[in-house]
This record gives C-alpha cells, sequence and structure tokens, in this order.
C-alpha cells in the first residue's frame, strides 16, 4: 500500500472521511460518510465534485510550430479528424490497434498551439510512450505531473463554477478554455463522464485543493467518490476502459464506431490511415461478431461484470457476457452493459447465474438515463 | 440483545428471535439496494441461506442463527433497504423466526465477546 501514489487532494479526501483504496497505482476516494447512493443522486440532481487527479494530462506540441502535421501524426492513431477540430474544441478519440482494437480512449482538445489529451489513470505512461513513439521528432509529447483536475458535473455545475470563480465564458458541450483564475492558471472543459452537465478543470497541484475547497464550500456541492463516478457513467451508458473496452474488443463491437469521424470512414476524404482501419470498415460494413448492449435485469438482484449471459433457461448455451454491472441510483434499479453474440437480437430474454438461479434480463439501450448536456 | 460470529444481532422475545445485521456489519456492507427476504412461514436450519443482501459492493448472505419457522419479514425493507445501513439494530430488523429451542440464545456471544471479535 506504501508505493500508492497520492494526489494534491489526498490530506482533503482524509479530512471528508474518505474509504480511499488503490485504484491505477492511487490511493483514491471510493465513497466519503454518506455513501455512494447518496453521492450519485446529488451529482444528477445537484452537483458533484470528483478528484479525477490520477488521470493523465498529456501535451501534443509540434516542435516546429506545423501544427497541422501533428494533427495529422494523430490522426494516424486515431480514427478522428483534428485537423479541422476548431481551437477551442475536443473531441473524444479512440487510440487503436492494428486489429481494430482499443488501446485506450481519451479525449482531444485543440488549443492554440498544441493539442491536449486527457487519458485513463491507468494507461497514461504507455499510452504517453505510444505517442513519443509513434509521433516521430516532429511533435514534443508530454505527461504533465504538476497539474492535478477535478470534474464537477451536475445540473447546477455551471452556477457553482461560475460563483467560485467569479466568472466563467460562455461554453458549450465539448468547449474548453484557459482562464486565468485565483487559483492559478485553469484548463476548463465542459464536458465530463457522468451524463449530466459539468465541468473538467485542470488546476496546478499547488492549487488544486483551494479549488476544490472553494467548490465543496457550496452548499449544492457534494464531494463524490469512484464507486458513485462509476455508476454514473454506467447509468449514462459510457464505456470504462479495462471492463466493457480494451485490446481485445473491436472499436465496432464496443458500439463506439460513432466516434470514427465521418472524413476517416469508407469513402471519407481522408478514410482510413490508422491502425485496424481495415477491420474497423469492414465489421462498419457488414456487422461485428458480437455488440455491446445494456442489460436491464427483470428482478432486483444484482448482475455485475463477469457474469454469463445465457439464452436458454438451463444455462447451458453461453452467448455473452457483462462487462460492468450495478445499481443505477438514479433509476432505482440494476443496470449492466455485455457483450452479446451477433445474432442475439434486442427482444432476447436473456439469463444469468446467481443465487444458484436462471436470473432474466432484457436487452435494452445503453443510456439508462436521460443524458442532460449543455449542447446550446 | 446477543450475537453471532456471523455479524448478526439477535433478540429474545416472546420466544421468538428478532434478527438483523450488526452496526460493524451493515458498515462493511455499504449502501444496501435490495434485501431478498424469506417467506413467512419458511422452515430453515441453523446456517442456511436465508436473505439475501445486495449492496452496491456486493451480495452477501444472512444465515439462520438457529433452527425453527421464519413467523415475520421486515417489508419495509422492499421499499426502503437503506434502513440496514440507517438502523441496522432498529428499523432496519430483517425476520422474526420461532426457534426450535429458544434455549440457542444462550449460545450466542454477549456484547463484549462480539465486540472482542471486531476489535
Amino acid at each position: 500500500m506504501s508505493d500508492l501514489k497520492h494526489t494534491a487532494l489526498y490530506e482533503l479526501h482524509r479530512q471528508c472521511g474518505a474509504n480511499m483504496v488503490p485504484f491505477a497505482g492511487y490511493s483514491m476516494p471510493l465513497n466519503y460518510r454518506s455513501g455512494p447512493l447518496k453521492e450519485h443522486r446529488a451529482t444528477r440532481e445537484s452537483a458533484g465534485l470528483f478528484d479525477v487527479s490520477h488521470m493523465g494530462q498529456i501535451l501534443v506540441r509540434p516542435r516546429d510550430g506545423m501544427i497541422a502535421r501533428t494533427a495529422r501524426n494523430l490522426e494516424s492513431l486515431m480514427p478522428v479528424e483534428l485537423e479541422n477540430l476548431p481551437v477551442g474544441r475536443q473531441r473524444y478519440a479512440l487510440l487503436t490497434t492494428a486489429n481494430g482494437c482499443i488501446i485506450d480512449d481519451l479525449i482531444v482538445a485543440r488549443w492554440n498551439e498544441y493539442f491536449g489529451l486527457v487519458v485513463n489513470a491507468a494507461t497514461k505512461h504507455s499510452d504517453t510512450s505510444h505517442l513519443q513513439r509513434s509521433m516521430g521528432a516532429d511533435s514534443d509529447v508530454s505527461l504533465l505531473n504538476d497539474r492535478s483536475m477535478l470534474a464537477l458535473q451536475g445540473p447546477k455545475s455551471h452556477a457553482v463554477l461560475r460563483a467560485a470563480l467569479g466568472s466563467l465564458p460562455q461554453m458549450r458541450f465539448m468547449e474548453v478554455c484557459s482562464l486565468p483564475s485565483r487559483f492559478g492558471e485553469l484548463w476548463i472543459a465542459r464536458s465530463g463522464y457522468t451524463g449530466e452537465d459539468g465541468f473538467e478543470i485542470s488546476v496546478p497541484d499547488a492549487e488544486a485543493e483551494n479549488l476544490a475547497r472553494a467548490l465543496l464550500d457550496r452548499e449544492d456541492v457534494t464531494f463524490v467518490g469512484l464507486a458513485a463516478r462509476d455508476s454514473l457513467r454506467l447509468e449514462a451508458g459510457y464505456s470504462l476502459y479495462g471492463a466493457d473496452i480494451d485490446t481485445t474488443t473491436t472499436v465496432v463491437e464496443a458500439g463506439l464506431a460513432w466516434s470514427v469521424s465521418k472524413s476517416r470512414r469508407a469513402g471519407g476524404s481522408k478514410e482510413g490511415g490508422f491502425p485496424g482501419a481495415e477491420l474497423i470498415s469492414r465489421q462498419m460494413a457488414e456487422g461485428p461478431p458480437r455488440r455491446m448492449v445494456g442489460l436491464l435485469p427483470h428482478g432486483r438482484i444484482l448482475v455485475r461484470a463477469g457474469h454469463k449471459l445465457f439464452a436458454d433457461r438451463d444455462g447451458s448455451v453461453q452467448v455473452g457476457v457483462v462487462t460492468s454491472g450495478g445499481f443505477g441510483a438514479t433509476v432505482s434499479h440494476p443496470v449492466a452493459m455485455g457483450y452479446v453474440d451477433a445474432g442475439i437480437t434486442s427482444d432476447t430474454t436473456l439469463y444469468f447465474r446467481a443465487r444458484g438461479k436462471l436470473q432474466p434480463l432484457g436487452i435494452t439501450s445503453r443510456q439508462f438515463t436521460k443524458t442532460n448536456l449543455h449542447k446550446g | 440483545m446477543r450475537y453471532t460470529k456471523d455479524h448478526e444481532w439477535v433478540a429474545l422475545e416472546h420466544s421468538q428471535f428478532s434478527v438483523g445485521v450488526t452496526e460493524y456489519a451493515a458498515e462493511q456492507l455499504g449502501d444496501v439496494v435490495f434485501v431478498e427476504l424469506p417467506e413467512e412461514g419458511q422452515r430453515v436450519e441453523e446456517g442456511d441461506e436465508a436473505v439475501i443482501i445486495e449492496s452496491v459492493k456486493a451480495a452477501s448472505e444472512i444465515v439462520a442463527p438457529a433452527s425453527g419457522e421464519i413467523v415475520e419479514v421486515n417489508s419495509d425493507l422492499e421499499e426502503n433497504p437503506g434502513l440496514i445501513n440507517e438502523e441496522p439494530q432498529g428499523a432496519g430488523w430483517i425476520f422474526r423466526m420461532v426457534p426450535d429451542d429458544p434455549t440457542d440464545y444462550d449460545s450466542f456471544l454477549d456484547q463484549d465477546s462480539y465486540e472482542m471479535l471486531i476489535s
């Protein structure tokens, strides 16, 4: 345990009664005293504050000032359009393998003179190496080690953040801005991973606790740990790297083909040119051998990651597996997602084995709650 | 009130046992989201799985502390399973049973012994 890293908010977590657990090499809050259900609901109803400082913030700068070349180099690693991504906007992207599988999912923001990437905690060092190896000498790739990241999520997050900072520029969903503040220079994105309106705020380490305290001082804000972060993203239908997607799941079967920019698809102006393009293009045309679906148990017994899915009441024919499952605190019902074989139609009743019995569940949309994003 | 090493409490009243989970157990369980209650009238043997508690963390079983018949279940838990977190040793009681042998009560742990167990 002693070799776990601490974020700049570690002491604050302890003071707030966090149950600290190891996560991706860090000691992170699983939940605070009020518990994950209340934290989940507070985020949907008001505003939740999350420490996501363990995630990787990577800057990719052109060495020669030619940002178009940096964009093209990044495009050679991920099936998104970046050359025409406007300054001040960000886009969801996937680093792909030659087999069309997923090295990581990330957010790419276009700043004036560079690209800013936010990647998963467990993969940030390997992503950095991958980028450094693949981008060549044209670009400088650096994983920042002096900035924290807070996520403020929920319908009241805009009002709360504006009040804490004194002012906040007009921003729509997936827009970014740099803002000088009494907490140093903040890099703010109107995005998140809960399905709610909200912000992800990169802040200098030295000011992270001050910013967190300023936000927590507002009565509308609840400190939220990893347990509720997971149930919130699951309810919103978002994939978790390492659970739902990884280097063995293809982009298409993971249900993430929507993130492949039009220009990079078959027939697009910049078709292909990324690892796994051939397989991804073929699966987009012909359908994948399995697909990611939402799963809604008929009963109230929870279905969890690793549960096998059967198409028959005897439990003899396995047709899929659950990759994420838990309790959706907003829908007040168990929710899950997982892979089912091609040919399993959405009206099929599936079964999982729990408590020695086969429990029925239905296939649904992955989005269990209505998202509430500020698309303006 | 007495306790078992499975972190249940047992209260004896009119030859019936009331059963729930201890405060310590409730804390370990985390937020409870569903309780699968036994049937009233169901016969149980000591150590049988009688109740399933689903929390955000995991499913846990509550075993019958003695052999006997379940005579009443706390149906409030169907609507409000969080009572187990809020008042595990009060409104969050789980079931009442008529034990075959009420003197089983004497074999359970007293407060001091239980506190030793969890310390």
